[in-house]
């Protein structure tokens, strides 16, 4: 293991070429956003402009904060079928407290939190000490939380909500542009996760988790407590997703979140975090929930029919995963 | 040519384990002495209980009877972590690292060190520098050739995944580091190169409980071989003093040794 | 030849004798999904009809808009079960129509509800709601109430390939007086008749045309998050929104001045005429045909000349949902 002057110079050459692969894979989708806004404003002279861009923003900030939650679980080699569904019982209930129960905004919205809360760690509770599949588990609360939102609001949306519940759907001006406090409370909540994972210990423990769970358990790591406090943290997220989807639509909607499963773990696979766990930046959700709302706007603009959409966002799943796996195995073999 | 009684207090210790698995025995009163500053490897054949044995002294299970010393203090693991914390560290067969993390992160994993002062305590922050610096000594210290702590293990070669391996477990180890067939994935030259790595940890004053059916290795980088047949030990022989194929045929039962009291 | 002969009167007497003595006719209800309202009102207004004719009333549904595969299954089970008429409200037109042919080989009624299937004979009956008709009537008024200015047209669409929304929108076309592709219309996107989705849908189209001045949805919570998205964007003022379904909900976004006009809808009155249809053949075994059209009414507070409209007074009167 000791090398010479000579070699040790080449290898280090060669870690270079391994670092710069990293970062290519790493900022792969940001270039895909990149380009691909690139493309879109070529098209239309709209695209660029301060109110498109906010606009774009704000249609993503209720999938790209379940996607954190989402992203979280899947580091650990979970995943969260139940996410849209706990979303919209989450803005059922806090709606309805406020409207039926005339609860205050804070304490309304606080009892739909308490209740995503609760789904999530419910999630967390079957995998750990039942020991189902998360695939199972999250399919079957999922249909729980579907029929609990239609029973509880017999299929109607809630509207009249009080004033401070929809605050952050309010807008403020930045250079002219009206970008919602939800936007900057979406950046905010990716900002913190974002350290958390990098700098804390916790934060590591959940890659090592996903990447090697024996050996995360061999070292003493207690990863029944992990997967307990990812599942919940995410019904947390779900939590504020309900109160920004409440907030952006004005109602409380129980048909809100249906395809918002599908759409967050696209966000998640797009933004190059691993299905199989252990491998991901969390920024890379948000980057690929932006480029999904890139690709519905611009190609709105563009007046291209719906159904293409969704043509190119299969595409691009699976261009995603492929360059990823691609990029990763040339750099181990370099 | 079984070992006499010891003049020297042995670090670890253990007398009449016994392990059952409904109606298999896989300890039936197996004694082990690891004296200090020495490479004691443990070999048998499939079924001689030398894993189970090894499990014990690594709290990775608990036997149904029979008394474990450390440092001449009776001990009970209820688990590994209760072994790591009175200083017995295991390098796993399998090495558990995670293949995607960095060096560094491997060596400190469930034990990073946080930053000082308030960022530490209450935002819990890492000390991303020092457990890099920490790491990198470390392993200079075992003249293992990694040139960098951000890489991550899984593009390091078998040989020097293994090296991060031991060079945790002799980071945190206070009294023993056991090693559960540290070259069974390696080639003849990385081979080599972990016997040696293997011999500083000795070096360095921690006794190494080595475990391998890898007879040339054993006879090359042990001091004395413990000799484990149907769940018990059956001889003690140092490497000068017996052939190979000696040592094997205690092993296989082909040649029964009379054990002195 | 005595013995066959025998048997089969035999046979046929028990079969009559038993059906007379039915004690309770047992029919069944399978909609399309759970969760919209204009189905659950249906299913609500079809258990009380047939509560107060002492019929048993078994119901289903799919999973989704276009979920064939769960009709079909509760077909299946429901004339397994001895159900002796099913309404069903068909999510996809031509995909139910095995399941409906051996249902009705089996001496089951079936009577579709809301949407023909595809053919229309494959149903004994149908009780429908013109959906081609509904979307029809918004477009005429649209075009009335835009009194020949140059309309910008956009149209918050269904899904793609789901009968229901393909009528309403042609109808929207051909009641506006253009054809498909036309320059007027400005922008085309699908909601899935979803809030959120609507208002994203609204959002894109008025960055692609600013000025668009006219919006067909394909129904109310489409046209609410349309609304929404036209508010935040300083044009409610000079866009016409219109839609389909005539719940409550909707209702008061017309009187609201969110959505000038809608074609309003009669779930219930599917379900009671269904049940009845049903309960009959049951007990009689006389079989209803044909297509009763339950009616579609335009509702708006702003009538036009040269269409027939009614206010909201009536609309919230007849409307279903809450």
């Amino acid at each position: 293991m000791r090398a010479g002057a000579g070699s040790l110079a080449r290898r280090s050459a060669v870690g270079e070429a391994r670092d710069h692969a990293a970062i290519l894979a790493a900022s792969g989708p940001f270039l895909a956003l990149l380009l691909a806004s690139a493309f879109f404003a070529s098209q239309s002279d709209r695209f660029l402009s301060g109110p498109n861009l906010s606009l774009i923003l704000q249609q993503v900030v209720v999938v790209g904060v379940i996607a954190i939650g989402q992203t979280l679980v899947v580091l650990t080699a979970g995943i969260d079928l139940s996410c849209g569904m706990v979303m919209a019982l989450g803005s059922i209930v806090m709606s309805k407290a406020a409207v039926d129960h005339g609860l205050d905004a804070s304490s309304a919205i606080a009892c739909g939190i308490l209740v995503t809360i609760a789904f999530g760690f419910l999630n967390g509770a079957l995998i750990t000490f039942v020991r189902l599949p998360p695939f199972i588990v999250t399919l079957g609360t999922l249909n729980i939380a579907f029929a609990i939102t239609q029973i509880y609001s017999r299929s109607q949306t809630v509207s009249g909500l009080p004033d401070g519940m929809v605050v952050l759907g309010d807008t403020f001006t930045v250079g002219g542009t009206a970008v919602t406090y939800g936007t900057v409370l979406m950046l905010m909540l990716y900002g913190v996760v974002w350290v958390a994972l990098r700098e804390t210990a916790t934060g590591r423990h959940l890659y090592a988790l996903g990447n090697n769970a024996e050996a995360t358990r061999l070292m003493g790591i207690s990863t029944v407590r992990l997967i307990l406090a990812v599942y919940t943290l995410a019904g947390l997220t779900y939590g504020i997703a309900a109160l920004l989807a409440v907030a952006r639509t004005g109602v409380g909607d129980p048909q809100a979140g249906q395809t918002d499963n599908l759409d967050s773990i696209t966000a998640v696979v797009l933004g190059g975090t691993s299905l199989f766990g252990g491998r991901g930046v969390i920024l890379g959700s948000l980057v690929g929930a932006l480029i999904v709302g890139v690709f519905r706007n611009g190609l709105t603009l563009m007046g291209v029919a719906s159904v293409y959409q969704i043509l190119i966002t299969g595409i691009l799943v699976i261009l995603a995963v492929a360059t990823d796996q691609l990029s990763r195995r040339k750099a181990l073999r370099s | 040519m079984t070992g006499g009684p010891t003049t020297v207090p042995p670090v670890l210790q253990a007398r009449n384990l016994v392990k059952r698995y409904g109606h298999v025995t896989a300890l039936d009163g197996a004694d082990l002495d690891l004296l200090p500053g020495e490479i004691l490897a443990v070999i048998g054949d499939n079924g001689a209980g030398k894993s189970t044995l090894v499990k014990a002294l690594s709290g990775a299970l608990v036997p149904d009877e029979g008394e474990i010393r450390l440092d001449g203090a009776p001990v009970k693991f209820h688990g590994p972590r209760d072994a790591r914390r009175h200083g017995i560290e295991t390098v796993y067969q399998d090495l558990a690292v995670a293949p995607a993390m960095t060096v560094a992160e491997n060596l400190f994993l469930g034990r990073e060190r946080r930053r000082p002062g308030v960022l530490g305590s209450v935002f819990r922050l890492l000390d991303k520098p020092r457990m890099m610096a920490e790491a990198a000594s470390h392993l200079e210290s075992l003249q293992i050739g990694i040139r960098s702590m951000k890489q991550p293990v899984e593009s390091l070669s078998g040989g020097q995944r293994q090296g991060v391996a031991v060079a945790r477990s002799a980071a945190f180890a206070r009294h023993v580091v056991i090693m559960d067939e540290p070259t069974a994935a390696l080639g003849v030259k990385e081979s080599g190169m972990v016997l040696d790595l293997i011999r500083r940890v000795r070096d360095k004053g921690l006794p190494v409980l080595l475990v391998s059916h890898n007879m040339p290795h054993v006879f090359d980088v042990a001091d004395r071989i413990h000799i484990a047949r149907l769940g018990k030990r059956v001889a003690v022989v140092k490497p000068g003093e017996i052939s190979m194929a000696d040592a094997v045929a205690i092993m296989t039962g082909a040649v029964r040794v009379e054990k002195d009291s | 030849m005595q013995t066959p002969r025998f048997l089969v009167a035999l046979t046929l007497a028990g079969g009559l004798s038993a059906w007379h003595t039915q004690p309770q006719p047992v029919i069944g209800l399978i909609t399309k999904t759970e969760t919209n309202p204009f189905f659950v009102k249906m299913r609500e207004g079809a258990t009380e009809a047939a509560g107060a004719k002492g019929a048993k009333l078994m119901t289903a549904t799919g999973r989704f808009d276009g979920d064939n595969a769960s009709q079909v299954t509760a077909i299946e089970n429901m004339v397994a079960a001895g159900a002796k008429a099913i309404l069903i409200t068909p999510s996809d037109t031509k995909g139910i129509v095995p399941a409906i042919r051996k249902a009705r080989a089996a001496g089951v009624l079936v009577i579709a509800l809301d949407s023909p299937a595809d053919p229309e004979d494959a149903t004994d009956a149908l009780f429908a709601t013109d959906n081609f008709k509904a979307g029809l009537l918004i477009g005429q008024y649209a075009k009335a109430a835009m009194a020949g200015k140059p309309a910008k047209i956009a149209t918050l669409d269904l899904n793609p390939g789901v009968t229901v929304g393909r009528l309403r929108h042609d109808g929207f076309l051909k009641g506006y007086g253009i054809k498909e592709g036309d320059p007027s219309i400005v922008c085309s996107a699908d909601t899935q008749g979803d809030q959120a989705k609507g208002q994203t849908a609204m959002e894109n189209c008025l960055q692609r045309a600013p000025d668009t001045n006219v919006v067909y949805t394909v129904n109310e919570p489409a046209a609410a998050g349309a609304y929404r998205a036209i508010r935040a964007a300083g044009r409610e003022k000079q866009v016409l929104v219109v839609s389909v379904d005539g719940g409550c909900a909707g209702i008061r976004n017309i009187k609201a001045g969110q959505i000038a006009a809608t074609s309003q809808q009669y779930p219930l009155r599917m379900a009671s005429l269904g049940v009845e249809a049903a309960v009959e053949y049951a007990r009689s075994g006389r079989k209803v045909s044909g297509t009763t059209d339950t009616g579609v009414t335009l509702i708006t507070d702003k009538p036009m000349k040269g269409v027939d409209s009614k206010d909201t007074a009536f609309g919230l009167d007849a409307c279903w949902g809450r």
